[in-house]
């Protein structure tokens, strides 16, 4: 049987502000446990909450960049669960009156269609606490520092049909988030997570079929593997003729399984009403008008012009301008590089994939752009080949040398472009291989032609001890034997 | 609506309250009250009303973002019935 996969992601984004959204407690991350949660985060008797402006204005930034309606008049309800982590016994959030209402973000999918998907709404809400399930003599350890770091949680509608869109999906909203400087979009550091609501239905059905939530998805390697995880899973179970269950499951992306958290039966009725520590929040024209002006260059924008000022193509351009912090830094290489197009090629060839390799994210990159930029600017004037330019990245990345010029030197991977030199070279390889030369005159297809010239470039890099200038051995060659 | 001796107990344990027999019993009749009163209150037709979010008719005054608590851990964990390693203790949770 054929069957038609929905998906809608709810994301948690954790806001950058520097103190928490009901209190004056720092959200630094890597603190000692809680140093910075005070009365108000553990729920001493007496405290009342007071909410941080900034947490709003980034929700507002976040509304306006994704279309969105702003609701001028917010409320806050309580969602009531007990849990260690969460001292008060309930979360306080937004639940009638969110702050974001519908709005949508269009994404780009590999075939370059573009595709839309609809936001449901988008509330502020409270971060929990951490427990830690390692044994303290059979008990829990709670820290609380992350306990009250101010969430937008945002709601999709069930838009998307396969995991590459909702990967592309994430990703833009994560290119989103952080162009905004509304987070810091460290996924390894739980600063964006993600819950994914799967169903599957007959392929053309209007039905919906009964969904599950996979929680708490912190990459999107990760996230790609669940869906298709859960997809299958579900897939089984109903061409086994099953039924299932609506319920919270959890993934474990290091063994590819994942397990039930609790079913429909077992969920919390959460008694949400509306807080009665909290005012209802009204925004006037003035800060609505400030936020939107306040609104930097955001990916798709940033794309268009990187396509205009630096000459890319549509795809190495959206690629390069998804992140902002790979945005910045190729911006800091083509501006260092001369070569803008071979920043660009540089940036998302050897660059991302060492990255990738080290799990390291753009800002602890050891290359900084300014270096990568001179690199550019020596392959670009032909002072090194690409291969020596890859030795000179590797000095760079491993700290052997920090001045591309010295570090060229220092390997003497200049390349010879001295045409007198090299046509000396030239000379003394082609005496060397009458038959071939012999044979590549003979030959009239210019096909392979071209492909015989490249049977004389290795011994031509060989005498040059891999310093010759491929580029002009190979005009040299072609000159002399086409004499 | 009523609330069992039972009810009381078992709240006065998880708000950590401490109730003698005879305030068990006073309780009874007051919360008992209390829950009736709430009845009356859910016979009301609200189908048509929007919920109010708070009585009073003002608008809540947002904070700066800057930081103003300082860390009060000591003094927080010197009333918390276990700690280890700045960590609250709590009896053990599994998901």
């Amino acid at each position: 049987m054929q069957w038609d996969i929905v998906i809608g992601l709810e994301i948690h984004v954790q806001l950058a502000t520097r103190t928490k959204i009901f209190s004056g407690s720092s959200t630094a991350y890597g603190a000692e446990p809680n140093t910075q949660a005070n009365a108000v985060d553990l729920a001493m008797p007496g405290t009342l909450p007071v909410p941080n402006e900034q947490a709003f204005r980034y929700a507002v930034m976040f509304g306006l960049a994704v279309n969105a309606e702003i609701e001028r008049r917010s409320v806050f309800e309580r969602k009531n669960y007990f849990y260690p982590d969460l001292p008060k016994g309930y979360q306080t959030t937004q639940l009638a009156r969110p702050i974001v209402g519908p709005g949508y973000v269009d994404i780009q999918l590999e075939n370059g269609e573009s595709k839309r998907v609809r936001i449901h709404h988008a509330h502020l809400e409270e971060d929990a606490g951490k427990s830690l399930h390692e044994d303290f003599h059979g008990m829990t350890g709670v820290d609380l520092n992350r306990a009250g770091t101010p969430l937008i949680e945002v709601v999709t509608e069930p838009d998307m049909t396969n995991a590459e869109e909702a990967v592309a999906f994430a990703k833009k909203l994560h290119g989103i988030v952080t162009s905004l400087g509304i987070c810091d979009g460290d996924m390894s550091q739980g600063s964006m997570r993600f819950d994914v609501n799967i169903s599957l239905k007959p392929k053309g059905s209007d039905t919906l079929g009964t969904r599950t939530e996979t929680k708490n998805l912190n990459s999107f390697r990760f996230m790609e593997q669940a869906i298709h995880h859960e997809v299958e899973r579900q897939m089984d179970i109903l061409e086994d003729g099953g039924e299932i269950v609506q319920e919270t499951r959890l993934y474990n992306g290091d063994r590819d399984e994942s397990r039930s958290m609790r079913t429909k039966e077992e969920a919390n009725d959460y008694r949400y009403f509306p807080c009665p520590d909290l005012l209802p929040v009204v925004l006037d024209e003035a800060f609505i008008d400030e936020a939107r002006n306040s609104l930097p260059e955001l990916p798709d924008a940033r794309k268009a012009r990187f396509m205009d000022q630096y000459g890319l193509n549509d795809y190495d351009a959206g690629l390069l301008a998804a992140d902002a912090r790979l945005a910045a830094f190729f911006e800091e290489t083509a501006q260092h590089g001369e070569d803008a197009k071979l920043s660009a090629n540089w940036i998302l060839g050897e660059f991302s994939a060492r990255l990738n390799a080290e799990e390291r994210s753009v800002n602890d990159s050891p290359v900084s752009g300014i270096q990568l930029g001179a690199l550019v600017t020596r392959i670009a004037d032909n002072t090194i080949s690409s291969a020596g330019a890859k030795k000179v990245f590797e000095a760079l990345w491993e700290g052997d040398g920090s001045d591309v010029d010295t570090i060229i030197d220092a390997k003497g991977l200049k390349q010879v472009s001295d045409t007198g030199e090299l046509e000396k070279m030239v000379d003394e390889v082609l005496a060397g291989m009458p038959d071939q030369v012999a044979q590549y005159q003979s030959e009239e297809d210019p096909k392979k032609r071209k492909k015989m010239l490249g049977g004389f470039m290795g011994p031509l890099m060989k005498a040059s001890k891999g310093q010759g200038n491929p580029k002009l051995f190979n005009e040299i060659l072609q000159k002399k034997l086409d004499a | 609506m009523t609330i069992s001796r039972k009810d009381i107990e078992k709240v006065a344990v998880l708000a950590r309250i401490q109730v003698d027999d005879a305030q068990v019993s006073a309780l009874e009749k007051d919360l008992g009250n209390i829950l009736d009163l709430v009845d009356q209150l859910s016979a009301a037709d609200t189908e048509s009303v929007e919920p109010l979010a708070h009585p009073l008719d003002a608008v809540q005054r947002l904070r700066p973002d800057e930081v103003t608590e300082t860390d009060q851990r000591a003094e927080f964990q010197a009333i918390a019935p276990a700690t280890e390693n700045g960590l609250y203790l709590v009896p053990r949770v599994i998901e």
